[in-house]
């Protein structure tokens, strides 16, 4: 596990840890209003919290470009949010409102902006792997020195097509970034009980693909990290693999009791490796911010993801007919 | 207006598409220097470059990933599986992704990829080389599937399916790649999706078919007609969506119904269309419809292949049939 990095002085402005703490903090209390909406029984079928990870979408996006394209799994809220997605279209689609970004049909796993480049949200695991790829593909067909982060999880690792799309996005030299986010589980089986080779930085070196690990706790880290993979892609030189060491707090899903770690695990990782509570730490140690400042935060912060949970209880459900529709383009 | 097998209206389509739109592009296994595996492709790396018509490696399932986001990105990718067998893999990013993703984002976000892939029996092999298991795509909401039956349909129908919106998948009866020719206008010209073609107009019984077994049900037209009994053909085409109308308003006219596929029988199409027959027109049957199809085996090899592909005989036999039971 990587060493925690706070004792070093960052070269990161004031304004920038700030961003840093409010949009991780949003993403974390959006993530509990779900799951407080989920055990009121408003939210359908299946819902993965971020809660934990906050600190890679939001390094990653800190380092992104206007353009630039994102395609995740199913655990995709925080993805959404770090984007710059409305949190209400996010909670509204959850409760399966016609206010959702896919108007109530696509529900927690199935959410896309075409204005914010994010292109899901897909439930199959591994999948979307090679549609990462496919987005790449088209952005250096058209010649737009964009890239595309084609996230997946340590589970997805072991999947088939994640390997052909490896070879294919070297062999053209695409300019996607895998990133792995490497929370230790898929969903109940520990990445040591599932992965033969545990170190999933190395797995492009078969395809020569760079890789590194990066401590996916530390948002500063993974923005650093994020920045060599996109001048790696940007310089035409393919593809980069980003393996993100962090861990997640709640279960797979609401319906996993985690019976497969010990509290404890949990509470020392939130303890000792919190990446809210690093930048927080930052803050108040560089004297960037007062108690009183990163409360106001807080108070802020609290209003939004209220207001997006009222949206998501109110916005009227989808009428009957949209079960007809969009199934082909209207003749 | 030049005479053409259907292999060579397939290229002249993929041509004409390549040409009119700067977003086509093609990829697969073998597409590009080695022309495909039957040739479909022969000649356009040269023509339109190795960056338009790319060598894939051996991967369905990318091919069909970046298909999907390459087409969700604007580009109108045309990928090819080498054989309709090789599509299994390809299922999960079909169903999961490309048939739905107009319906998770409400259109915002749709994917115009056209997947080729030869297929039926016919060239003596075995299995996945020869099967037809174009049900288990019909199956699918949001997906096309589409057949031609000749080579100005498959040169019109593939045309319509690249400049679709929505993702389809195009099955090429490879029995009829090189059996005959046609005079095939390269007009540009599309046919339309989502119609069925009727080829023969009858009064006694109507055949619904597609593929490689329109040219065998054409055959047992004509021995029918010398025996009085006018069929009325119907080239489905598109097996999803399925044209109803036509097939119904040719099934109230003529009273009896025959569906001739090559796939197995057991929730084959042919059941699908016997049942929309049974709910909407049963007052205008004559006659139980009849279905004639491959069987529910395993598509047999080399010297077994003519007993299992039904044949005109066959279906002479099930017109019979039904014209001796009313």
């Amino acid at each position: 596990m990587a060493v925690r990095k706070t004792s070093k002085k960052p070269n990161v402005s004031k304004d920038e840890l700030l961003a840093f703490y409010r949009e991780m903090l949003l993403i974390r209390r959006f993530e509990e209003k779900a799951g407080q909406l989920y055990g009121m029984g408003l939210i359908g079928g299946f819902c993965h919290l971020y809660i934990g990870q906050e600190a890679i979408v939001v390094g990653l996006e800190a380092a992104a470009d206007e353009g630039d394209k994102r395609i995740t799994s199913y655990r995709d809220h925080g993805h959404m949010l770090a984007c710059g997605m409305d949190p209400k279209g996010v909670m509204a689609e959850l409760t399966g409102r016609s206010g959702g970004y896919s108007g109530g049909k696509g529900g927690s796993m199935h959410m896309f902006s075409k204005e914010k480049h994010f292109y899901g949200g897909h439930g199959i695991v591994g999948a979307q792997v090679p549609l990462g790829a496919g987005l790449a593909f088209a952005d250096k067909y058209l010649g737009n020195d964009r890239v595309s982060f084609a996230y997946f999880g340590d589970g997805a690792a072991n999947q088939g097509q994640i390997y052909e799309t490896f070879n294919m996005a070297s062999l053209w030299k695409l300019p996607v970034i895998f990133v792995i986010e490497n929370n230790q589980y898929a969903m109940g089986t520990s990445l040591q009980r599932a992965s033969s080779s545990p170190e999933l930085w190395t797995r492009g070196a078969a395809f020569g693909i760079p890789g590194e690990s990066v401590d996916g706790m530390d948002v500063l880290a993974v923005k650093e990290a994020g920045e060599k993979a996109i001048a790696h892609c940007r310089a035409g030189k393919g593809p980069y693999i980003l393996e993100m060491k962090t861990y997640r707090y709640r279960g797979h899903s609401m319906s996993d009791p985690a019976k497969y770690r010990t509290r404890d695990e949990v509470q020392k990782v939130r303890d000792e490796r919190d990446a809210i509570e690093h930048v927080r730490e930052l803050l108040l140690q560089g004297k960037h911010a007062t108690e009183e400042d990163l409360k106001a935060i807080d108070k802020d912060i609290k209003v939004i993801v209220n207001e997006a949970a009222e949206f998501a209880k109110e916005s009227p459900e989808p009428a009957l007919e949209e079960l007809w529709t969009d199934i082909y383009a209207e003749a | 207006m030049a005479e053409l097998t259907m292999i060579e209206a397939i290229r002249a389509a993929l041509f004409r598409a390549l040409t009119d739109d700067p977003d086509v592009i093609i990829f697969g296994e073998d597409v590009g220097i080695d022309g495909g595996v039957f040739r479909a492709t022969d000649g356009l790396i040269q023509r339109f470059g190795a960056s338009r018509v790319r060598d894939t490696p051996l991967s369905e399932t990318l091919i069909a990933g970046m298909a999907v986001g390459a087409a969700a990105h604007g580009l109108r990718p045309v990928a090819e599986i080498q054989f309709m067998g090789f599509i299994y893999p390809v299922l999960d990013q079909l169903a999961n992704h490309a048939s739905r993703l107009r319906n998770r984002t409400r259109g915002r976000l749709t994917c115009p990829m056209v997947l080729r892939a030869p297929f039926g029996g016919g060239i003596k092999a075995p299995e996945h080389h020869s099967e037809s298991t174009e049900a288990m795509l019909a199956h699918i909401p949001g997906l096309r599937v589409v057949v031609p039956s000749s080579p100005p349909r498959a040169y019109g129908l593939l045309l319509a399916a690249i400049r679709d919106p929505d993702p389809v998948v195009f099955l090429e009866p490879k029995r009829l790649y090189r059996s005959t020719s046609e005079e095939v206008e390269d007009d540009g010209e599309a046919l339309p999706l989502d119609k069925a073609f009727v080829l023969r107009e009858g009064e006694d019984v109507t055949i619904v078919t597609w593929g490689a077994m329109v040219a065998e049900a054409t055959e047992a037209a004509q021995q029918l007609a010398e025996t009085g009994v006018s069929v009325e053909l119907v080239d489905l085409a598109t097996l999803k969506p399925i044209d109803r109308a036509t097939i119904r308003s040719s099934v109230e006219k003529t009273g009896r119904c025959v569906v001739v596929h090559e796939a197995p029988l057991t929730a084959g199409l042919g059941a699908e269309i016997a049942a929309d027959l049974a709910e909407h027109c049963l007052t205008s049957l004559l006659a139980p419809i009849r279905r004639v199809t491959g069987y529910d085996t395993v598509m047999p090899y080399l010297r077994l292949e003519r007993h299992y592909l039904p044949n005109t005989a066959r279906i002479v036999e099930a017109v019979g049939g039904v014209m001796e039971f009313a």
